[in-house]
Formats: structure tokens, C-alpha cells, sequence
């Protein structure tokens, strides 16, 4: 009787349960010290040959599956008594060591800035205001429909999210808004978490704003001088408003920092889209009573010191387009730490996507990034500010722009890159020179597309006839893709329009200016009369950022979003900028670098009609490092449009700023990008 | 290893049966393999094989031994995940299907059953939580506390009391001359609702409410979690974090974004005080106060429904800064038993405790006021003559001797002398004033006690006492409120002077003295007015039927180094007069006598007094306990007790009801079970404005 035989055999007649049953035939071919049977009945170590023997007709008889149960549950006890003692270990473990560890790995780490600054004697001055962006603010039930019982009070959004895993499609009812109106659907009520836990950590573990407090805490400061000005980041500016007076509070709270700090003004540190929620703040507070805050004309120039806006998309962000055209949420920094997985689930197959972006285009709040400003910002169909190449083909400049571009700011060769072609259809059209490209008019009537689907999405009424016209126009400029959406989401777009716009004034006195929808386009509205304020933006360089797509029509199925970014186009060479569909540009990966520079740069610079008062304004980049090693978990020199909030450098500024530094004496301008050169490409009357 | 080894005899035998079992198959199996080897093993009898292994241990145990552990401790957590996923994956009713199959059907929550009828959330709603149940967390500190920022050093888990306790009593003790934080600690009060929603994992405080309110249509915007550092002193609060600032701004706010309604005001335990000071100070001028202007409450406040509110203090405070017998202040009792007599500290876990709530200012705020003339002195008391058998199972007694105007002959004939707070031996506590020989301690002097240099780590002001000091003290044999104040002047007198800086436990004899605008008396009903605002209500809720602490029998306490001197006497029992473990027990919450809570909305404010001139009407509820009916009910939804009436469904209803709009009429005015009002009556306190004609017992 040989080794293998007796192995087959046993392979053969357990045939009870495959999983066990393959740990069980390794375990006896390998190493028979694991085999439960000789170990319990304690001859095992007597004699290995005649264990050898016995094994076999153990195996045969009645023994089997108790030595499967058994295998199993000396291996997992095994485990965990490992993972208990370690935890121990972990948990007696002082906290120094893994400081330790990591300054024995990588050499001493540089203080954190809080501590440096402290040293130098900086103190707490200017109590100091957050503003979160879109989807790192908590979101919390307090009304819900019979599926989210037990859930009162917890968050739906932030934390866990471990009603997600569990309920999804209650939780999608839940987080979606009416489309309608664009509020709570009636019987739920999701509210804002407030105070400074409502985006310290967006999920457990990844912060948002935390590393910022700690640091600010350092300095002096603490719970009454900061201020979480936390909002419902699904509602439309104006929506806050009106269902929580999120407004109304944050003017209260801010005037409550001034008089409890005697009369020191705030800093204001908005991120993301808390940028243009502040813009629209700003405007709101100045306004009279029935339609604004009725702060009066000077009430900025009383209460804030200085805005830095961190990651700001002032002008939109052209990552937005590809959300609201297919879902195609590559990377929303925040998401990211829970989407790869969600998202290419199969257990919800292709619906997931639907869901998700039925309930992405119920929030208003994602038309406020929608690239604004049009082709005179983003650039037409054969120029954009980004390549040098205004009068020429895209193939004859590229050479030069990518040498002129270089230096640190480059992070892709431009060669062939036509930015101002946000969407194309197929990578032949977003190469092609314009006057080649034939284009076909989509604003056609629709034939209704009479699927039955259970997910609305204003895709099936589109019908085949009007997807094809959509493609055959081929290239949409920043100009022309709002037209798009229009056609291809008509209810969507009516709401985010009442509550949006994206173009340039022409002029700025025009009382239809007033309306609250222009409040946070920067190009619509005048800053607010106070010179002594300071605007920074401060921003991310150096990773590629999402500028343009490479679209194609889905095979066609009933019920699938009819649109996708073709992934399989790739650029000519190693580094162009063209990788899986989608062109970029420099910049935080979520923003590009002219929507978060130019204003700063060009349009707010000096006196100029978006800023009668002369605001001083700085630019402030950041180059992005990837961390040295994975101790240092985000980096503390990164530069991705969320954890540019752990950057040490950004950190000091800001910290400088609050206890009482001025634009110029933290350096004024920092700039590693071409910012100033493409601002100066752009054709705007200051 | 030793919990494990000690599970190795039971495996053992299991194991050997297994064996037997494997050896009568090896047995009847022997021809199953046709090799003469393995036959000629296998024809070995069971006995033999016994045999052998009796042999072998002492090469086998070890391995086996963990093998077995290893074995068991996988069976568990297979069927510890197997119910982990069965629990996961039962619906979310389940558990209260259960309940409804074994105790009837439930009855709705009163937010569920007032929204069938049809009530919405009007008044914006702020919440005063009281001591120890707010939320506190660290802004800064020192290195052993390292990792810590931002967590909570208090409510919560506690996890760091337990790893680190020393460091965190150092964090969590105020400095001693100030009463403010030690250099380089911030320790700050958790704001938003979170910081008193669960004081403790699965401890509800303002959960309950909350989550009631919520089914009406509150929500973050209407309610407003009015949190301060409950260690402070009242005013301190202002002076550190702009608490009092953050309050006005914060009502102000919730008044103006609810369209003018006014707030309906819900303070709990030593909230209530805190509100009172706050609705002086809110109406005081700018640089002591907070500048609203006369009319400021009556703008912006409904009403004032204060829960377990101890308007006069509490005895069992005394007990507290006493000898740090915290017994069982309300909350700390879900922690203490494990904490306090925990071996690994012995006594000094005590005096830590001891010198960490003595600098807290705010537990001086709970002295009991209004000394003799409230509390009773040494021969009379306000509550003398009540039957002390106020338990669930005689209550209908009571309640017949309550109409017949309290005949209880037993108790009557030995009724206790609550007012000796204080009583050195049960005799004392018992004999009759004429017979009570006393000497002052006041004068005495306190001598240097030789042994005191080694407590120095723990400092509590008794080693400065000496043995003459403390033998003077117990000499004075019994202490009644008024004397209570002196004895801890004399025993702690660094204490007491930081605390009459802040607090003041007198009665007024002329309101329009002066002296009375500085804040320390704005926290003290019996020496401030209420504002001039008719249109307010004060209610006063609180709790009845359980026994409540409101007079101590003391020993010295074995002389030994660095312990604390006194000791409440747990020896002292006498069934007839409520002396249990030295403790003689009223009417009450648990924590809050009757009388505290009751007695300024019964007598002191009702109608127009001098302490009330513009008449604000005030309304009495009490809420009689009843234990939960069995385990599933948790802490019960009858409760009467201080800190668990919170949950309590009438208490709830009755708050929803005002908040949603109603008047004190509409609830039904006074709701009372207890003698509240009779034991008012025995009060003196002048109530009108003229000039005093002293009259004191």
C-alpha cells in the first residue's frame, strides 16, 4: 500500500463536503502531524510508520467527517489564538513603537506643523472656518421609510457605511432625492451631521479635515474657535436655505466666532465645493432680507479675514461631465476608498451603475461643478489654454507646448491632445483638425424608447434615433456639452439650471444678476466689497487629471446607459496624455489646474470687474510626491485633491494665515504649473 | 496557559471516548487492509492500547494540550460567527416580536403615538444635559496621553480610564487654586447632540427623548444640545469656552430660523441650575453678563421643563466631597462597581477620585441650600413623620396613610432626624438634641499629623488635617445644613474657598441688596428673582418612590496612612427609621430628595413671591416609579430614577406636548404623588416682598 494510494482512496470516498474535504486530502499527503485522528488518540509521535499504516482505514471508516470538523476547527482555533495573542500584543503595545518603527525605517520624521510652528511661537488667532466639499460631509437619517428602521440617528452617509452593504437598495432610496423638487422625497429626512465630526474622517480611518484640526489644535485652537459650517451637500446652494437655514447658521456662527474672539475675523478654509458653496455664502449674506442673509454691504469686510480655498473648482470641473453623462465615477477622491469594490460588483450586474447614477442626478449640487465659463475657458475646438498651439493644428505645436510646458509642471506629453474637445466620439475625432470633422446637428426630436425599465434614468426616453444623433455630432466643446445635456437629461438639466448658470457675464450691473443662480460662478457675480480680504487658492500639482473623454455607444441592450467612455483608447506613445479613454491635463486629479488657478491668477488679479475692491489674491500649488513608503499612509506631501488636506506645506500656510500672517509675508505666489501663461491665453474682459 | 491547562481534563475525557470509538472500528475493520502489519497492530485489545498510552504521557501532554485548546477554541468561534451571521442576517423586528410575544403588545412610543395624533414639532427645543453625562474630550495634553486627541476622556467607552487611570486622572482634574485646567491640559466639552445622547455604549441619557422628538419632525436644526464643561463653575464656563455666549447666540439663532417661536427649555439634574445661572447672567449688563436686556427670557423662552432639577442641592453631595462616597450619583454607577473596589488600587483609588472631583467646582453647586431653614435643624425636618416603607410592594399602605393625614404610628413615634445631615454614630443620630453634648470644632486646632509627607502623591486637604482636627470634627457629633457648610470650610478649606467664590447656599433676606447681582448667587432659586417674564411656564419633573440619600451616619474610619478619615457607618441599620447601611433614605429619585426638586415650584415660586414677582406660572409632575417589568424592557419606561426617567414614556409625552405647543393647563396641571405640598407647608420662608420680621426656628 503506497503513500498515494492511500491518498486517493481517501480523496474519493470523502466525498461529503469539497471544501473541507480538499484541506483534509492536503493535510494527509502533506503533513500528517495535522491530522487530527493520530493527534487525538496520542499515538501519533509512537511510531510515524505505523501511523503511516493506520491512516488509510481510519480514513475509510466513520472517522472521515469528524476529522474534517475536527482539521477545521483546530486550524481556525489555531488562527485565532494567533490573532488574539497579537492583539494583546497590539493592544500592551506602548504607542511610541510604531513612531519608532517608522523613524527607524525612514530616518527621523519632520515635526508635524502644528508642532514646528508652536515652537516658533505661534499662538491661536483668528478662529477659523471649515467648509467640507461635495461627499466628505456625514449624512444622517432622522426620518425614514419602514426598510431603515432602527437607523434613526445614524449616519447614511460617512462612517461605515454599513447600512450600505447591507441594505443597498433601501439605502439608495434613502440618499436619492425627489427629482422633482429636488428636496428630501416625502417621509424621509436625511439631515447633515454638524459640528467638526460631520467631516473630520470620511470613512473610518481615511480623514478629510482631521489632520488640519489636530494641527490647528496644536497652535491653540480648540472646539470654540473652529467652526464645521457642515451642509447637506446634496441640495442645491440655495436649498440649504430654505430646508435648514444652513445659511443663516453659518452667519450666525461666524458672527458668534468674531464677538467671542473679540472682534478678530475668521479664516475661512473651504475645500472642493465648499469653494463655490462659500461664493454663493458670500453673496447670499450681503443681499437684502427676503432673498439674502441682510448682513449688509460690509459684513465680509467685518468678518473675514482671508478665504483659502484648498482644491477649489472655481470653474468646474470636467470630471463632473463624464458623472452626469455616464457614471463613470473614476476616481472621486473620497469614493475611492469605497467604490472599487461596490462598483464592479456582480451581484447587482450592471444595475449598480444605474442606481447609481439615478441617484447621483437626483443631488443638485453636482451641477455647480459643471465646467463654467465655456470655450472661452476651457477652450474651443482646435485651442485650449493648456497647449500653445491657438493658430495651429494640434500636430504641428505639439512638439514645441511640450517643451515649453515642460519643466516640473508636465506630467504627460501633450502631442495631439485637443483639450477643448471635452467629449469626443472615437479617438479619430479628437484628433482630427475641425475643419475635417463633419458634424450632424442631435437637437432632433426624440423617438420614445418604450422599455420598460425599473430604474428612470431620462435615457429611456431617448429611443435609439437620438442616441445616434448625440454620437454623430462627435466632438462637444465646454460650450456645446450643456446643450448636450440638455438633450440627453431635460428634467435633470431644467432643475440644475433654475439653480446654476456657467457663462460669462457681459456686464455685471445687470440687475438679472441679482438671482441667486449666478451666486457662485465666479465669472457671474463681483466679489464683495472688502479689501482687506485675502483670497488664496491654494492646490494640488503634478498628478493627471481628468480633462477630456473618448466616448462610445454601448452595445445596445434595454435598460444600460447608452454611452461609455471607450477605455480601450490609448495614445501613441508611453506618456501621452490619453490612457484609457480620457485625456489629462496637470492638476489634483479631481480638478484641473485652470479651474482652480485662473481666477486667482488672472480674473480676480488686481482691480478687475469680478473685483471692484482689489482683493488681494494668492496662488499657492503644491507639487505632489507620492509617500516614501507605505508608513506614511496618504503622504504628507501629497497633492490629490482630498489628501492635499494632510499636506504638511499647505498645513503651515493655513496655520500661518490663522494666527495672523499675510499673504505676503508667507511668500505670496507659489507656483510649479504654467498657470499664468495659460491664464494669460484666455481671452476675458477684466 | 493556567485557563487553559485548566480546561485540559474535560478535553482529556472527551478524547477518550473518541478513541474507544476509533479503536472498536480499527477492531471490527481489521480485514479491511489486507497487510499483516497493520493487522497485527490493529489485533491489539482496547486495554492494550490504554496501556500504552498510560505510557506515553509525559511525551504527549503538551502537544495535545494545545491541540485540544486549539480544537475548542475553534468550535467557538464557529459557532460564535455562525450566530454572528444568524444574528446579522435576522430582520431588524425580530428582537421586539419577542419581546411582544413574551410581555403583550408594546405600547407605541409616545412620539409614534402623538404623531398619530397629529402633533407636529413647533418649539425649537434646547437641551441642558447635567453633571457627569456630558461628553468631554481632549484638545491637548500631556505626553502620557498621547494618541488621545480628540477622543473622549469622558462618556463613551472609558477604554482609557482602564489602560492608563492615573493619566487620566491627572487630565481629567482641574487645577486647584484656579478651577480651571491645568497648564498644558485642555480638556473640552463635546458639543452638538452627540455629547450627551449616550453616556455610556447602550447608557441612554438624551437618546430616548431625541429619538421621540424626532417622530414629530425635530431634527438637528430644531434642537439644540446646550453642552458645557460640567466640571467648571458656572461662570468659569464663560470665562473659558464663551459657553454661556454660545448658548444666547445658539437660542437666539433657533428663535430666528423657527419664524419667532420661542424655545422650550429642557434642563436635567444640575443643568437646571446651570439655567437658572444662565438666565441671570443673559439678562445682566455686558461686562458681568450677558447683555440681552431685561426682557431677554421673556423673547425667547416657552418654558422651563426641568427634569430632576436639585434647585436646593443634594445630600448626597455632602457624602461626595465628604468622603467621596459617591454611592451611586446616577451615572457613574454603570461604571463604578467594577472601578471603585477594585483591588488593584485599593484605597487610593478613593482619595484619586476624591482629590480629582474636588476640583471640580461644580459639585459644590449641589450642596444642599438654604441651610437649616429647608433642610430641617436638629429636631425638626419637613419631612419628619413620613413613613420610610416607600417601597413598590407598600405603596398602597403608604398611600392610606397618606390620607389619613400619615398615622403611621411606628414611624411616627421613631421618626428620623433628617436634619442631622450628618450624625457621628447611630446614637447620636437617634437621641434627642437636649442630649447631645458638643463641641465645637470650629476653633480647633489642626494639628500636623507626622505621618502625612508619604500621601503627598495623592493630595487631599485631609493631611493637612492632623489627628486633632479630625478628632475635633467628630466631636461636634452631629451636623445639620447650616453646619454642613462650616465643617466642609473646616475640613477642606482651600476647596470651599474656590467654591463660595462661585456658589452661595443662603437664603436672601432682602432681594434688592446689591450684593446679589454679583453671579455667585444667580444659581441659587432661594437668593435671585425669576426674570421678568409672565408669559414663561416652569415646570419642575422629577421622579418619586425610591429611596433617596438625605442623611448620613459617620465613623472615623480605622486610622491608617493616606485614607481618607470618615467613613459613612454601613453597620448602622434600623428598619423603623429608613436607616439602611448608614444611609436614611425620602421620597425621591434616587438622587434628588422631594424637597429639592419639588419645593421651589410647590411653595417658593408659586403665584407671586419675591422670588417670582412677575407670577410665572410653574407646574409640579411627578412621575411614580415602577421597575421594569423584566429584563427585555431594559431600564424600564416607568422609571422614576434620576437619570433613567429620561426614558421614562409619560415624562416623554408630557415634553413632547409642551414642545409641540401646549400650555401647563393642557397637561393637566400638577401631577403628584408625593407629599410635597404638605411638606412645603412646614417650610417658613417668607414669601413677600416686606422687610424681614426674622423668624427662625
Amino acid at each position: 500500500m503506497s503513500k498515494p494510494l492511500s491518498f486517493y482512496r481517501s480523496y474519493f470516498l470523502s466525498k461529503t463536503m469539497s471544501f473541507l474535504r480538499r484541506r483534509n486530502g492536503t493535510d494527509s499527503s502533506k503533513t500528517r502531524v495535522a491530522d487530527p485522528n493520530i493527534k487525538k488518540d496520542g499515538a501519533a509521535d509512537d511510531d510515524k510508520k505505523k501511523d503511516e499504516y493506520k491512516i488509510p482505514q481510519r480514513r475509510n471508516y466513520g472517522s472521515k467527517k469528524w476529522s474534517c470538523w475536527d482539521n477545521c476547527c483546530w486550524f481556525i482555533g489555531l488562527i485565532c489564538s494567533i490573532w488574539w495573542f497579537c492583539l494583546f500584543l497590539y493592544n500592551t503595545m506602548p504607542d511610541s513603537i510604531p513612531q519608532f518603527v517608522t523613524m527607524a525605517i525612514t530616518g527621523p520624521l519632520p515635526d508635524p506643523p502644528g508642532v514646528k510652528l508652536r515652537k516658533e511661537g505661534l499662538m491661536a488667532n483668528h478662529p477659523v472656518v471649515l467648509v467640507p466639499g461635495v461627499v466628505t460631509g456625514g449624512l444622517e437619517l432622522w426620518e425614514g421609510r419602514h426598510c431603515a428602521e432602527g437607523l434613526l440617528g445614524k449616519r447614511l452617509w460617512g462612517g461605515s457605511f454599513g447600512e450600505f452593504y447591507k441594505r443597498p437598495l433601501c439605502w439608495l432610496e434613502h440618499i436619492s432625492l425627489d427629482n422633482d423638487t429636488g428636496f428630501d422625497p416625502p417621509g424621509i429626512r436625511v439631515r447633515p451631521v454638524t459640528g467638526l465630526v460631520a467631516a473630520d474622517y470620511f470613512a473610518t480611518g481615511y480623514f478629510v479635515w482631521a489632520v488640519v484640526i489636530a494641527n490647528l489644535a496644536h497652535i491653540g485652537y480648540e472646539e470654540k474657535s473652529l467652526y464645521m459650517a457642515a451642509y447637506d451637500w446634496r441640495l442645491s446652494f440655495q436649498n440649504t436655505e430654505i430646508r435648514d437655514q444652513s445659511l443663516t447658521r453659518i452667519k450666525s456662527n461666524i458672527e458668534l466666532l468674531v464677538a467671542t474672539h473679540g472682534g478678530k475675523k475668521v479664516v475661512v478654509l473651504p475645500h472642493s465645493m465648499g469653494v463655490q458653496y462659500f461664493l454663493h455664502f458670500m453673496k447670499w449674506v450681503e443681499t437684502p432680507a427676503p432673498r439674502g442673509g441682510g448682513g449688509g454691504p460690509d459684513w465680509c469686510a467685518k468678518h473675514i479675514k482671508a478665504i483659502m480655498n484648498i482644491g477649489a473648482p472655481f470653474l468646474g470641473s470636467p470630471k463632473s461631465i463624464a458623472l452626469h453623462f455616464s457614471i463613470e465615477v473614476r476616481d472621486i477622491a473620497a469614493l475611492r476608498a469605497q467604490a472599487p469594490g461596490l462598483l464592479d460588483k456582480d451581484v447587482l450586474g450592471l444595475q449598480t451603475f444605474k442606481h447609481l447614477m439615478r441617484m447621483f442626478r437626483t443631488w443638485d449640487a453636482t451641477f455647480s461643478m459643471i465646467p463654467k465659463g465655456g470655450e472661452t475657458i476651457w477652450g474651443g475646438l482646435d485651442w485650449s489654454p493648456e497647449t500653445e498651439t491657438v493658430n495651429n493644428s494640434a500636430k504641428k505645436g505639439t512638439d514645441n507646448s511640450t517643451r515649453n510646458t515642460g519643466g516640473n509642471g508636465n506630467i504627460c506629453n501633450t502631442k495631439g491632445v485637443n483639450y477643448g474637445r471635452l467629449i469626443s466620439f472615437s479617438k479619430d475625432w479628437a484628433e482630427t483638425h475641425s475643419s475635417k470633422i463633419e458634424r450632424v446637428d442631435f437637437k432632433g426630436d426624440k423617438l420614445t424608447n418604450s422599455s420598460n425599465c425599473d430604474i428612470w434614468l431620462e435615457y429611456h426616453e431617448m429611443g435609439n434615433r437620438a442616441i445616434k444623433a448625440v454620437a454623430d455630432h462627435k466632438v462637444y466643446t465646454a460650450g456645446s456639452i450643456l446643450d448636450l445635456l440638455h438633450y440627453v437629461a431635460p428634467k435633470l438639466m431644467a432643475r440644475g439650471a433654475s439653480h446654476f448658470s456657467y457663462g460669462i457675464a457681459d456686464d455685471l450691473d445687470d440687475p438679472k444678476y441679482d438671482e441667486y443662480k449666478y451666486w457662485s460662478n465666479p465669472l457671474e457675480t463681483k466679489l464683495p466689497n472688502a479689501p482687506d480680504m485675502e483670497i488664496y487658492s491654494l492646490y494640488g500639482v503634478g498628478l493627471p487629471t481628468e480633462r477630456g473623454y473618448i466616448y462610445k455607444v454601448a452595445p445596445p441592450s434595454d435598460c444600460s446607459i447608452p454611452f461609455q467612455i471607450d477605455t480601450s483608447v490609448d495614445g501613441d506613445s508611453e506618456d501621452s496624455c490619453l490612457k484609457g479613454g480620457v485625456f489629462s491635463g496637470d492638476g489634483d486629479e479631481t480638478v484641473p489646474i485652470i479651474s482652480a488657478g485662473f481666477m486667482c491668477a488672472k480674473g480676480w488679479r488686481g482691480k478687475t470687474r469680478f473685483n471692484p475692491s482689489g482683493i488681494r489674491t494668492y496662488n499657492r500649488e503644491y507639487k505632489h510626491a507620492p509617500p516614501a513608503n507605505l508608513l506614511e499612509g496618504r503622504g504628507t506631501q501629497s497633492g490629490s485633491h482630498v489628501d492635499l488636506l494632510g499636506n504638511f506645506a499647505l498645513i503651515e500656510d493655513v496655520l500661518r494665515v490663522a494666527a495672523g500672517a499675510t499673504g505676503e509675508d508667507i511668500g505670496g505666489d507659489r507656483v510649479y504649473s504654467d498657470i499664468f501663461k495659460w491664464s494669460e491665453r484666455i481671452n476675458i474682459k477684466l | 496557559m493556567s485557563s487553559l491547562r485548566r480546561r485540559k481534563p474535560i478535553n482529556e475525557s472527551s478524547d477518550s471516548k473518541h478513541n474507544e470509538e476509533e479503536e472498536d472500528e480499527d477492531h471490527d475493520d481489521v480485514d479491511a487492509d489486507g497487510d499483516d502489519d497493520v493487522n497485527g497492530k490493529n489485533k491489539k485489545t482496547p486495554s492494550k492500547i490504554k496501556k500504552k498510552r498510560g505510557e506515553k504521557p509525559p511525551k504527549q501532554p503538551k502537544w495535545s494540550c494545545m491541540d485540544t485548546c486549539c480544537w475548542f477554541i475553534g468550535c467557538i468561534c464557529i459557532t460564535w460567527w455562525l450566530l454572528l451571521f444568524l444574528y446579522n442576517a435576522m430582520p431588524a423586528s425580530f428582537p421586539q416580536y419577542v419581546t411582544e410575544a413574551i410581555t403583550g403588545p408594546l405600547p407605541d412610543p409616545p412620539g409614534v403615538k402623538l404623531k398619530k395624533e397629529g402633533l407636529e414639532a413647533k418649539h425649537p427645543v434646547v437641551f441642558v444635559p447635567g453633571i457627569v453625562t456630558g461628553g468631554l474630550e481632549l484638545w491637548e495634553g500631556r505626553e502620557c496621553a498621547e494618541g488621545l486627541f480628540r477622543k473622549r476622556l469622558w462618556g463613551g467607552t472609558f477604554g482609557e480610564v482602564y489602560k492608563r487611570p492615573l493619566c487620566w486622572v491627572e487630565h481629567m482634574s482641574l487645577d486647584n487654586e484656579t478651577g480651571l485646567d491645568p497648564c498644558g491640559i485642555r480638556v473640552r466639552p463635546v458639543s452638538g447632540l452627540v455629547a450627551a445622547d449616550y453616556f455610556a455604549p447602550g447608557y441612554f441619557v438624551w437618546a430616548v427623548l431625541i429619538a421621540n422628538l424626532a417622530r414629530i419632525g425635530y431634527e438637528d436644526k430644531t434642537m439644540y444640545m446646550a453642552a458645557y464643561d460640567w466640571r467648571l463653575s458656572f461662570q468659569n464656563t464663560e470665562v473659558r469656552d464663551q459657553t454661556l455666549s454660545r448658548i444666547k447666540s445658539n437660542i437666539e439663532l433657533l428663535v430666528a430660523t423657527n419664524g419667532g417661536r420661542k424655545v422650550v427649555v429642557i434642563p436635567h439634574s444640575m443643568g437646571v441650575l446651570y439655567f437658572l445661572h444662565f438666565m441671570k447672567w443673559v439678562e445682566a449688563p455686558a461686562p458681568m453678563g450677558g447683555g440681552g436686556g431685561p426682557d431677554w427670557c421673556s423673547k425667547h423662552i416657552k418654558a422651563v421643563v426641568n427634569i430632576g432639577g436639585p434647585f436646593l442641592g443634594v445630600p448626597k453631595a455632602i457624602a461626595g466631597l465628604f468622603s467621596a462616597e459617591a454611592k451611586d450619583i446616577a451615572v457613574a454607577r454603570a461604571l463604578a462597581p467594577g472601578f471603585l473596589d477594585n483591588d488593584i488600587f485599593q484605597f487610593q483609588t478613593l482619595q484619586h477620585v476624591m482629590r480629582m472631583s474636588r476640583t471640580w467646582d461644580s459639585t459644590m453647586s449641589m450642596i444642599p441650600r438654604g441651610g437649616n431653614t429647608i433642610w430641617g435643624g436638629l429636631d425638626w425636618s419637613p419631612e419628619e413623620g413620613n413613613s420610610c416603607a416607600k417601597k413598590g410592594e407598600k405603596k398602597n399602605e403608604t398611600q392610606i396613610a397618606d390620607q389619613a393625614g400619615s398615622e403611621n404610628a411606628v414611624c411616627k413615634a421613631k421618626s428620623a432626624n433628617y436634619g442631622r445631615i450628618i450624625s457621628f454614630g447611630k446614637d447620636v443620630a437617634e437621641a434627642p438634641s437636649s442630649d447631645i453634648e458638643r463641641i465645637d470644632f470650629r476653633g480647633a486646632i489642626k494639628g500636623h499629623s507626622a505621618a502625612n509627607t508619604t500621601c503627598r502623591d495623592v493630595w487631599t486637604e485631609y493631611h493637612d488635617m492632623g489627628f486633632a482636627g479630625i478628632k475635633a470634627v467628630a466631636e461636634y457629633k452631629t451636623y445639620t445644613a447650616d453646619s454642613l457648610v462650616d465643617l466642609l470650610h473646616f475640613v477642606a478649606p482651600k476647596m470651599m474657598a474656590r467654591g463660595t467664590a462661585h456658589f452661595s447656599y443662603g437664603v436672601a433676606d432682602n432681594l434688592d441688596d446689591p450684593q446679589y447681582k454679583h453671579y455667585k448667587y444667580w444659581s441659587n432659586p432661594l437668593e435671585t428673582r425669576l426674570p421678568n417674564a409672565p408669559d414663561m411656564e416652569i415646570y419642575s419633573l422629577y421622579g418619586v418612590g425610591l429611596p433617596t440619600e438625605r442623611a448620613y451616619v459617620y465613623k472615623l474610619s480605622p486610622h491608617a496612612e493616606c485614607s481618607i478619615p470618615f467613613k459613612i457607618d454601613t453597620s448602622a441599620d434600623d428598619e423603623d427609621t429608613c436607616l439602611r447601611d448608614g444611609v436614611y433614605s425620602v421620597d425621591g429619585d434616587e438622587t434628588v430628595p422631594v424637597l429639592s426638586a419639588g419645593f421651589m415650584c410647590a411653595k417658593g415660586w408659586r403665584g407671586k413671591t419675591r422670588f417670582n414677582p412677575s407670577g410665572i406660572r410653574t407646574y409640579i409632575r411627578e412621575y411614580n416609579h415602577l421597575p421594569p417589568a423584566n429584563l427585555l424592557e431594559g431600564r424600564g419606561t416607568l422609571s422614576g430614577a434620576h437619570v433613567d426617567i429620561m426614558g421614562n414614556f409619560a415624562l416623554i409625552e408630557d415634553v413632547i406636548r409642551i414642545a409641540a405647543g401646549a400650555s401647563g393647563e393642557e397637561l393637566g396641571g400638577d401631577q403628584v404623588y408625593s407629599k410635597i405640598f404638605n411638606w412645603s407647608e412646614k417650610i417658613n420662608l417668607r414669601l413677600d416682598e416686606e422687610i424681614p420680621v426674622h423668624s427662625s426656628r
